[in-house]
């Protein structure tokens, strides 16, 4: 991972800061996300921002099908604008794509008796299962803290809270591993520099979807950023879910699950009769 | 060629999954086991949810057990009576296992149980096994014409509630077989195996049974318990993942067919030594990982309590 050593102390910074949240939140399985596609602007008083976000996507559905091997979804849009391009810093852009969110449990494994056993848990409210950041530049040098705080742009942001009593003494290394071990399984991924940006007005972010997808509404969202300052937001959701096959034995299998079992009991029984059968024929012919 | 998993929602290749399935169902044709003890741990090792693996890997063991059973009922090595009390105690034990298997779930300590019990078991009978037929390679060299007694008395024909078991030439209580049912029956819920490997030695060094209808009857029981299992999981959990039992069984009853074939030209003993080795091997890798530390002290584990 070429930005390593970034991410992990962005990390660090945000740990905290999510332990701290938790502990003040009455109600941990709500944390707010602010979702405004128009985002209150730096300046106040001021109702549309100067540079607005227009955006679209290749595709606003994915299917999984018995073949499903990951997809690439291209995100690509311009900006809108009624004056010049503003002097100074260029503009720059954040695009982040995010499963639903799900509950999870984080393990520490200690040795005891010689064995390492888990020992102490975590337990996640939610944490969406894949989270893609792709940016324009470097993400420390594009987005001031304060913005990542409000919008949970960064990867150690992806966390979303925290579920039940935290029973350990600090809960950040366990919400760093879990943020550390999606990142080496590839369902976090941090992309800095693939957003391209022409002319300061149109741009194209292509964001692989892993295999391993899960179903539900995905998220898309695009900054439009100046100063480490967030311009504007436009959100687009992408539907995730399975079809054909796939679709029919989950749902039978959550749906009617007896029948579910029975059917897979048949098929095993039916294969291990018909092997036997089968072989006995071509043994004798 | 990669599919995607409904149940387990992960994209796998599936040659791989037929070519396990083939492995493993080679083992179970050469050796006489269900081969469920290599199953489930190779589907952890290739990233398949461990309850997803267990759900799974017991209805794979019904394909495979079904296919020995039929063969075992045609050449009448099948004690039934023996069967259906291994099958009483089986269903309970299976039925206690799911639970079992429920609450070490919840409590994070699912992963480490299996893997002690692979561990053990694994380990006891491998060395049992490899001791006894480095005993009789021995002696068939030294005396060609020794001769094992039927079996031996222990406490176990000292028991109450004594029962005829016809096939098998025994007159012994109900007690322990029934006991080795349950004991078999919860394994085979929490270790998504079909139980062979433990209950073959068990039949023959406990209850003494002749090694010509142990293997036929302990497939018959086999058969019904994993069956149960496969329902329960199903039923309670939602984690037989069936496109995955489709894969690995349609490896599995082709590579059954060429290992009884290749069984059959080998020798009993060496075979034997085989089985014990590997099953050492299976268990010296999982001893290591339990000893050694491992590469990252923090685990993710899907859902909450």
């Amino acid at each position: 991972m070429r930005f390593g050593p970034a991410i992990l102390c962005l990390s660090l910074l945000a740990g905290s800061a999510l332990a701290q949240d938790a502990v003040v939140t009455e109600d941990p399985g709500a944390v707010a996300l602010p979702l405004e596609n128009s985002p209150a602007a730096p300046t106040a008083g001021q109702v549309h921002p100067v540079e607005q976000v227009v955006a679209g996507l290749s595709s606003d559905s994915v299917a999984i099908t018995a073949s499903f091997d990951g997809s690439e979804i291209l995100i690509y849009g311009a900006v809108k604008r009624e004056t010049p391009i503003p002097q100074g810093p260029p503009l720059q852009i954040i695009v982040t794509v995010e499963a639903p969110s799900r509950s999870a449990t984080v393990w520490r494994k200690e040795r005891k008796a010689g064995i390492w056993i888990n020992s102490e848990s975590v337990q996640i409210g939610a944490a969406p299962g894949f989270y893609a950041v792709a940016t324009s530049g470097p993400l420390d040098q594009i987005l001031l803290p304060e913005w990542d705080n409000r919008y949970r742009i960064s990867l150690s942001h992806a966390m979303r809270a925290f579920a039940g009593q935290i029973a350990v003494e600090s809960a950040v290394p366990f919400t760093e591993a879990l943020i550390r071990i999606r990142e080496q399984e590839g369902l976090y991924r941090l992309d800095q520099g693939s957003v391209s940006l022409i002319d300061q007005t149109l741009f194209r972010a292509d964001v692989r979807l892993p295999a391993n997808l899960v179903e539900g509404a995905y998220k898309t969202r695009i900054f439009l950023l100046r100063n480490g300052e967030v311009m504007d937001v436009f959100v687009a959701p992408i539907n995730v879910r399975k079809v054909g096959l796939e679709r029919w034995l989950y749902r039978l299998a959550f749906d009617q699950p007896l029948v579910y079992g029975l059917m897979s009991l048949g098929i095993a029984v039916f294969a291990g009769w018909g092997a036997s059968a089968a072989f006995r024929k071509l043994r004798r012919a | 060629m990669q599919i995607y998993l409904p149940i387990a929602e992960v994209s796998v290749n599936a040659f791989t999954l037929v070519g396990l399935g083939g492995i493993v169902g080679l083992m179970s044709g050469l050796f006489g086991v269900g081969g469920g003890f290599l199953i489930t741990p190779l589907l952890f090792f290739i990233g398949i949810p461990p309850a997803i693996a267990v759900a799974t890997g017991a209805n794979q063991v019904v394909a495979s057990s079904v296919s020995g059973v039929l063969a075992h009922m045609k050449r009448k090595s099948v004690d039934f009576r023996m069967g259906w009390v291994l099958l009483a105690g089986g269903l309970v034990g299976s039925w206690l296992g799911v639970a079992i298997f429920n609450i070490l779930q919840n409590m994070g300590q699912l992963d480490l149980v299996v893997q002690l019990c692979y561990v053990v078991f694994l380990g006891l009978i491998g060395m049992m096994m490899l001791q006894e037929s480095l005993r009789t390679l021995r002696r068939s060299k030294t005396n060609p014409t020794y001769r094992k007694r039927l079996h031996q008395h222990n406490w176990i024909h000292r028991l109450p509630a004594k029962m005829k078991f016809r096939a098998s030439g025994l007159y012994i209580s109900v007690f322990p077989p029934l006991l080795l049912g349950v004991a078999v029956g919860v394994l085979a819920a929490i270790m998504g195996v079909g139980g062979g490997f433990i209950m073959v030695p068990a039949m023959i060094y406990l209850l003494g049974m002749p090694t010509k209808v142990v293997v036929g009857t302990s497939l018959f029981q086999i058969t019904f318990v994993t069956a149960f299992t496969t329902l329960m999981h199903a039923v309670s959990y939602n984690t037989v993942d069936i496109m995955l039992a489709v894969l690995l069984i349609l490896g599995g009853v082709v590579g059954a067919q060429f290992g009884t074939t290749l069984g059959a030209k080998l020798r009993a003993e060496q075979l034997r030594i085989l089985l014990a080795l590997l099953v050492l091997l299976v268990c010296g890798k999982l001893a290591l990982d339990l000893f050694l530390t491992p590469d990252d002290l923090y685990e993710i584990v899907a859902g909450i309590n």
